[in-house]
């Protein structure tokens, strides 16, 4: 029974950094309209970036996460007026392509460079006993600070004027304008904020597990799963969305093999859309 | 004038080779430069490259009264076997290949395998392990590793030997050559009267390894062996390390005989790893190298110790030389029976290839060993032999830390 215990912990744990990773998927779709396949790329570069943050300065990898954050913005903008700003409020695949582009130039690059051989980014934080059980000390802390980085989200959002501008284009980009907000310079700071997020989950993802710059992909896929369980353009349900895979997770693979639990993840995935087609967390808002 | 100069040339063109010019031989394979495979395979090239080197320096593979110098001729396969099955086809058809080396790793050296048995040329296999490959009936394939089935048959026997009743969790890659590693190892774990607790695959690309290792937990095990290729094995260590499971012995696949498996520190200390060949072996070679010359050259070119994968790179290279020298030729059937032949000891170790139809190429001369990563006086991590007891260099530390 203990085992089990600990296994959903393992896997709320985790879910917390899907969940954020997912925030950062949401909120481009949410304000662009856009899905933004460079997700899982930006995911891999917020790994490296932790890791040679702390490789050149020697700082503790939590305090290099500040850093990861704003390279990330600034990556994120420089993203959105190279590559997105212009297929905007185009069709669907435009937007699609266009950072399917980005996201194979970042890989290809990576993989030049970096190669695909794993990197660890070296850190030791102690674990806590569950009787004969451990749950690892860089989860516990990896999934606090993924918590910590949503609220402080949520506050930017609902409590800062660049937040309110964000809402207000999500909302209704026609009548945001009419109000005197700029709209493009509120998509690039949106569309930075979203990539910064996902950094900053790669980085928190490096803390815990060895990645190479291939390593994003598997995270985008939990990303979209989360997003759409939470239903897609609502931040807190994208959160709500990874901590409930996390869950099925970590419920599931004590019981069955772990070959077997994507399966069983996925099968669940797609009754819950059948019977929720909004997402769980979307009841009543969606169209 | 136009008449004299044609008679030069013919004659230059009838003269030449018998002035010992001729051509060169392409050694054809596919490389894992990117995917998962990579650091796997990084040292395999490293040392087929070395090989290829001081052959040339040496002035080329002797071919009857000829020397011919040896070019290398190899693609990305981004560790993917669809990459493997157009690439051989291209090596052979377009590129010429004369022999072919195989890819890193079993599944994709079971991929080019048949496209080479297709076309019938020679391929060494280095790095390929698994011995179902062998069983098909191919005639031109030659497999320089220990078969998968018997990799963790020294871990074995040193459990069998500290601690008979020792639960055995086998948790491992779920590909063909982590399968038949684990399959072999059940088997063996049978006939010595050991308990396996806990049996069970996990997928290439796993990170979290927390819910096996909480199954692991559950069952009681004291040791562990599995594992697959660098990337989740090196994952997985890591995670053991954190999760601190208490287990008095841990041997996993491949990946603890990279140099870069010591980057993980602590995490690294007490594991130990089947090993095709270690630099502390003391083999006296029929032909090639020593041991000690081996070493040297590769630290030298390279700037590592050489592990099994570099050992294996260079031996691929130097029995086929071996074999295109005792035939005297190029040809594809003179130089697969001077293989079939062989029956020798290079600074690898002992090397027969099985002739019998229904495993013809399978290694059945070479054994392995077990090495594990201890901290020495200084406390820096140094991978040593440690079974069997006569090979071995340092004492097994059993349980892990003691």
């Amino acid at each position: 029974m203990l085992g089990v215990v600990a296994s959903v912990i393992n896997g709320l744990l985790l879910g917390a950094v899907y969940g954020l990773a997912a925030i950062g998927l949401t909120l481009i779709f949410g304000v662009l309209k856009i899905i933004n396949l460079t997700h899982g790329a930006m995911i891999a570069l917020g790994m490296f970036a932790l890791y040679f943050l702390v490789s050149a300065t020697g700082v503790s990898p939590y305090l290099a996460l500040p850093l990861v954050l704003a390279g990330g913005f600034v990556l994120g903008v420089a993203i959105y007026w190279l590559a997105v700003h212009r297929v905007i409020g185009r069709a669907e695949l435009m937007s699609l392509l266009a950072t399917f582009a980005v996201n194979m130039m970042v890989v290809g690059l990576g993989t030049a460079v970096w190669s695909t051989s794993p990197y660890n980014v070296q850190i030791n934080v102690p674990g806590v006993s569950l009787g004969r059980y451990t749950i690892s000390g860089t989860s516990i802390v990896a999934a606090v600070l993924a918590i910590l980085f949503s609220l402080a989200l949520y506050l930017f959002m609902y409590y800062t004027r660049p937040g309110k501008a964000i809402r207000a284009v999500a909302s209704n980009r026609e009548a945001a304008e009419l109000m005197g907000i700029p709209s493009y310079r509120v998509l690039s700071i949106a569309f930075g904020l979203g990539i910064a997020i996902a950094g900053v989950a790669g980085a928190l993802i490096a803390t815990m597990y060895p990645f190479t710059i291939l390593s994003g992909g598997g995270y985008e896929l939990k990303s979209f799963v989360a997003t759409v369980l939470g239903g897609l353009g609502n931040p807190a349900g994208a959160l709500l969305g990874g901590l409930l895979l996390g869950l099925i997770q970590g419920a599931v693979s004590p019981f069955v093999a772990v070959s077997w639990t994507p399966v069983i993840e996925f099968s669940l995935f797609v009754i819950i859309l059948i019977a929720f087609p909004m997402g769980l967390f979307r009841v009543g808002k969606g169209r | 004038m136009k008449r004299i100069a044609l008679a030069a040339l013919i004659f230059l063109g009838l003269a030449l080779p018998g002035l010992g010019f001729a051509k060169d031989i392409a050694i054809g394979f596919t490389a894992s430069e990117t995917g998962k495979l990579n650091t796997d395979f990084t040292l395999q090239l490293a040392g087929i490259e070395l090989w290829r080197d001081q052959v040339n320096a040496a002035g080329g593979v002797k071919v009857g009264q000829n020397k011919s110098k040896v070019k290398l001729v190899y693609y990305d396969d981004q560790s993917e076997s669809n990459r493997v099955q157009q690439l051989y086809t291209r090596l052979i058809s377009a590129d010429k290949a004369d022999f072919l080396f195989s890819p890193y790793s079993s599944g994709l050296a079971a991929t080019a395998a048949i496209i080479s048995e297709q076309y019938g040329k020679v391929m060494v296999t280095t790095g390929a392990a698994e011995g179902k490959t062998y069983t098909l009936g191919n005639k031109y394939l030659f497999q320089t590793y220990t078969p998968a089935n018997l990799y963790l048959a020294s871990a074995m026997d040193a459990v069998k030997a500290k601690d008979p009743g020792a639960k055995i969790a086998l948790i491992y890659e779920n590909d063909g050559f982590a399968k038949a590693v684990a399959a072999g190892a059940k088997a063996y774990a049978q006939k010595l009267g050991l308990s396996v607790v806990i049996d069970e695959a996990y997928d290439s690309s796993t990170t979290d390894f927390s819910p096996i290792l909480n199954k692991v937990v559950t069952s009681g095990a004291t040791v562990l062996l599995g594992g697959g290729h660098f990337a989740d094995g090196s994952t997985l260590a890591r995670q053991l390390h954190e999760q601190n499971l208490h287990l008095k012995m841990i041997s996993l696949l491949v990946a603890p005989d990279a140099p870069k498996f010591a980057e993980l520190g602590n995490a690294a200390a007490g594991v130990t790893v089947p090993s095709q060949w270690e630099a502390e072996a003391g083999y006296k070679p029929d032909f090639g190298p020593t041991v000690q010359q081996f070493a040297k050259d590769f630290e030298k070119k390279v700037h590592q110790t050489p592990g099994y994968h570099a050992a294996g790179g260079y031996a691929a290279g130097l029995l086929l030389q071996h074999a295109i020298e005792q035939a005297g030729s190029l040809d594809t059937d003179k130089v697969a029976a001077a293989l079939n032949k062989l029956d020798a000891t290079i600074f690898y170790g002992h090397v027969k290839f099985a002739t019998a139809p229904e495993q013809h190429g399978l290694q059945m001369g070479h054994s392995m060993v077990l090495a594990q990563w201890q901290k020495n006086a200084t406390g820096q991590l140094v991978k040593q032999i440690v079974w069997p007891i006569a090979a071995s260099t340092v004492p097994l530390q059993y349980p892990i830390g003691k």
